[in-house]
């Protein structure tokens, strides 16, 4: 299940102050926001560039470095596949070529239900097992095409569940 | 029947074991042995790194552990009748008793001695394994006695670079300061390796007490934990054991009522390979991007915040309590030449048996992948290992008599970096594993230097002409040359090694370079 996504500029400032004393405190406010709202509002940016004295220039310069924090609302699960050797030398491959094609999406893009959000990813230490996937927080090791499917379906079902 | 009641029974609940359904099998047991009217004691104890063996559900008997595995929730019933609460050894997934599995029985564990052993967030059982036994013995020496122990012990960094660990400490202490720190690089990015999040996810306590030997050792009072995005259960995990460590005196102002104070902090990183090297990771912590430093000067001198900084690896510090508690010569007394006591070798890819394996320096990689590993997963032969990472040479059978040691392996234009070994079977395409070399260079260059940043762009773009036959001979020689303009031209290894998979696919499977691209994969 997926975190509850609440924000506004009073609940991103509540984030900042309690992280802004800490040294190189960047990162850390950049994961509590994302960690909260699933992506990097672009007003965030104003307030924490405000809170660090820093120029909005250089927040964004860090976000657009790191592979983790992105500036648009992602679907409600992120499915990361990973795309590195231990996996390739398994089956990686062709599990990515299956998702996009099941999915109807390429990397970075989310379904059009919004649903799901496909994301690579180098490695997820599970590389004994691969191919290995991650959804939201949780890894799955030997995922075959059939299980890919079956999880997507699973998560995708899971809001009927969860509605009313 | 008779069941001794609330008999012990472990199931792991490290990434991989949850990966494998470890969480639904820990459940149905719990389900059953209810319905069953047994009385059992779940622990969910840390993985003894066999990963094939996952989940490996394990009986405590009055002849110690028994084991079965890989098991599912479905196989529980079946497991309950058949005796496993007895230790009975009649189910197909009986292995018998865990320590006489001849993987694990032939390893060498010193780091590992207690993963899979224990509940990894439970001090008792900690210090009941010989646990803060190495920060005992630090607290009651001086500092530069620590830094002395660990230099008798020969131990080099584990993080890939191999730099003597004890010398690296020396500089630290011997640079004054108001503030040092000590900083874990735990960004285990290598493709492969995953002997960081084991420690981190099965045996916390280790780590921790480590960085704090090193905290002793060097004057430092704060330490960084840089973890990682992409092992959101390390982070839980590590948390909530610095949190126990200061509730029980073992962290914090007053370490064990001696007076000295250690601070841990885990942060952390954004996805980003690059902040694996070790001044990226330090701008990264300053919260800034992951730009390279130029060295000098060192971080040992320079680092965090302009302070001295101890930049290690989690296997370098989780190595220093054995070393503190034991001797540096116990530890030195393992290995071959330089290479000093035991290497955390990782299995994966295509193999049968993947997994951890902690053994002294020297064994071959042949008989590691073959004796330990099995062979390949397909069961077709085996073609190509990469070891040490993405940066790391693909090896071809002439080198697998290799011995696991850092001056043969660069003898050999190879590298042992962190201890991954991946295998592919015989149906890889060497120049589609050049290709996403070139393309993983691209997507994750710091982007300060020119030949790593563009030349990796040049050179997917290179690879991707030779594969489609275009004027093949002078892309290949272009190849070569690009290859050589990166290693010559580039500030860290990223652009400095990215050449080697790809040299090394060029020499030693050439074939592959010159056979029609094939039209499906991309
Ligand atoms: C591109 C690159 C990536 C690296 N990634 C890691 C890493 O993920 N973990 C690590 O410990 N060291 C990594 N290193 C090595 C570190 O720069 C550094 O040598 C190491 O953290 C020092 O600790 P040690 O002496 O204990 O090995 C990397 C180096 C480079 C050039
Ligand atoms: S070689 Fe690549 S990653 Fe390393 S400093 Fe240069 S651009 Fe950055
Ligand atoms: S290579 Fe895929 S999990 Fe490590």
């Amino acid at each position: 299940m997926s975190k509850p996504r609440e924000g506004n500029p009073q609940s991103v400032q509540a984030e900042i102050d309690a992280l802004k004393h800490k040294p190189g405190a960047l990162l850390p406010i950049l994961h509590a926001i994302q960690d909260r709202l699933g992506f990097i509002p672009e007003a965030a940016i104003a307030q924490i560039a405000d809170a660090l004295g820093q120029t909005k220039a250089e927040v964004h310069g860090v976000i657009s470095f790191y592979h983790h924090f992105r500036t648009t609302p992602p679907g409600r699960h992120v499915v990361q596949i990973c795309r590195a050797e231990a996996c390739q030398a398994v089956g990686a491959r062709s599990l990515e070529a299956h998702a996009k094609a099941s999915l109807g999406i390429d990397y970075h893009h989310t379904t059009a239900d919004r649903e799901i959000t496909l994301e690579a990813v180098y490695c997820l230490g599970n590389c004994a097992c691969g191919p290995s996937v991650r959804v939201d927080d949780r890894v799955l090791g030997r995922v075959t095409p059939e299980r890919f499917d079956a999880l997507t379906d699973a998560l995708r079902t899971q809001i009927l569940e969860v509605a009313g | 029947m008779s069941i001794r009641v609330g008999v012990r029974v472990f199931v792991p609940c490290d990434t991989t074991a949850l990966s494998l359904g470890a969480d639904d099998v820990a459940a149905r047991l719990e389900r059953e042995a209810q319905a069953r009217g047994l009385s059992i004691t779940l622990v969910r104890n840390g993985s003894r790194g066999a990963a094939w063996l996952e989940p490996l559900v394990e009986v405590e008997t009055a002849n110690g552990r028994m084991a079965y595995g890989p098991v599912s929730a479905d196989d529980i019933p079946e497991l309950l009748d058949a005796g496993m609460l007895e230790g009975r050894e009649e189910h197909a997934l009986a292995l018998g008793a865990t320590e006489a599995i001849s993987y694990f029985a032939r390893q060498q564990r010193l780091t590992f001695a207690r993963i899979g052993v224990t509940d990894p967030l439970s001090i008792v059982d900690y210090l009941a394994h010989d646990g803060f036994r190495g920060l005992e013995a630090a607290l009651a020496r001086a500092p530069r006695e620590i830094v002395e122990e660990v230099k008798a012990s020969g131990l080099r960094g584990r993080g890939g670079a191999a730099f003597p660990t004890g010398i690296k400490w020396q500089t630290v202490l011997d640079t004054e300061a108001t503030q040092k720190y000590i900083v874990c690089n735990a960004d285990e990015g290598d493709s492969g390796t995953f002997a960081d999040r084991l420690v981190m996810e099965c045996d916390p306590y280790m780590l921790i007490e480590g960085m704090t030997i090193a905290g002793l050792a060097v004057g430092a009072t704060q330490g960084y934990i840089y973890l990682r995005s992409e092992y959101p259960l390390a982070l839980e995990i590590l948390q909530t054991a610095i949190a126990r460590a200061e509730a029980a005196g073992y962290l914090g102002d007053d370490i064990r009522h001696s007076g000295k104070c250690f601070h841990l902090e885990v942060r952390l990183g954004a996805g980003a390979y690059i902040c694996g090297e070790e001044t990226s990771l330090l701008e990264s912590l300053e919260g800034k991007r992951g730009l390279v430093r130029a060295k000098p000067p060192l971080p040992a001198i320079e680092g965090l915040f302009g302070l001295p900084t101890v930049v290690n690896n989690v296997l370098s510090l989780a190595a220093v309590p054995y070393i503190l508690a034991e001797g540096g010569q116990a530890y030195a007394d393992y290995g071959m030449g330089r290479s000093r006591g035991t290497l955390a070798l990782q299995l994966a890819g295509n193999v049968q048996r993947g997994g951890l394996v902690e053994l002294a320096f020297g064994a071959t990689l042949h008989e590691l992948m073959e004796e330990f590993g099995g062979g390949t997963l397909t069961g077709r032969p085996l073609r190509a290992v990469q070891v040490g990472g993405p940066l790391g040479a693909y090896l071809p059978q002439s080198q697998w008599q290799l011995p696991l040691d850092y001056e043969a392996f660069s003898a050999a234009g190879a590298v042992l970096g962190h201890g991954g070994v991946v295998m592919f079977d015989d149906s890889v395409d060497m120049a589609e594993q050049a290709r996403f070399s070139m393309e993983f260079c691209k997507v994750e260059s710091c982007g300060k230097c020119t030949p790593c940043r563009i030349g990796s762009t040049r050179g997917v773009e290179v690879i991707d002409r030779i594969r489609a036959d275009e004027d093949r001979d002078a892309n290949l020689a272009l190849l070569e040359d690009l290859c050589e303009t990166m290693v010559d031209g580039s500030l860290c290894a990223m652009g400095g090694m990215t050449p080697f998979p790809v040299q090394s696919a060029l020499t030693h499977f050439s074939a592959d370079f010159r056979r029609p691209a094939d039209g499906g994969r991309s």
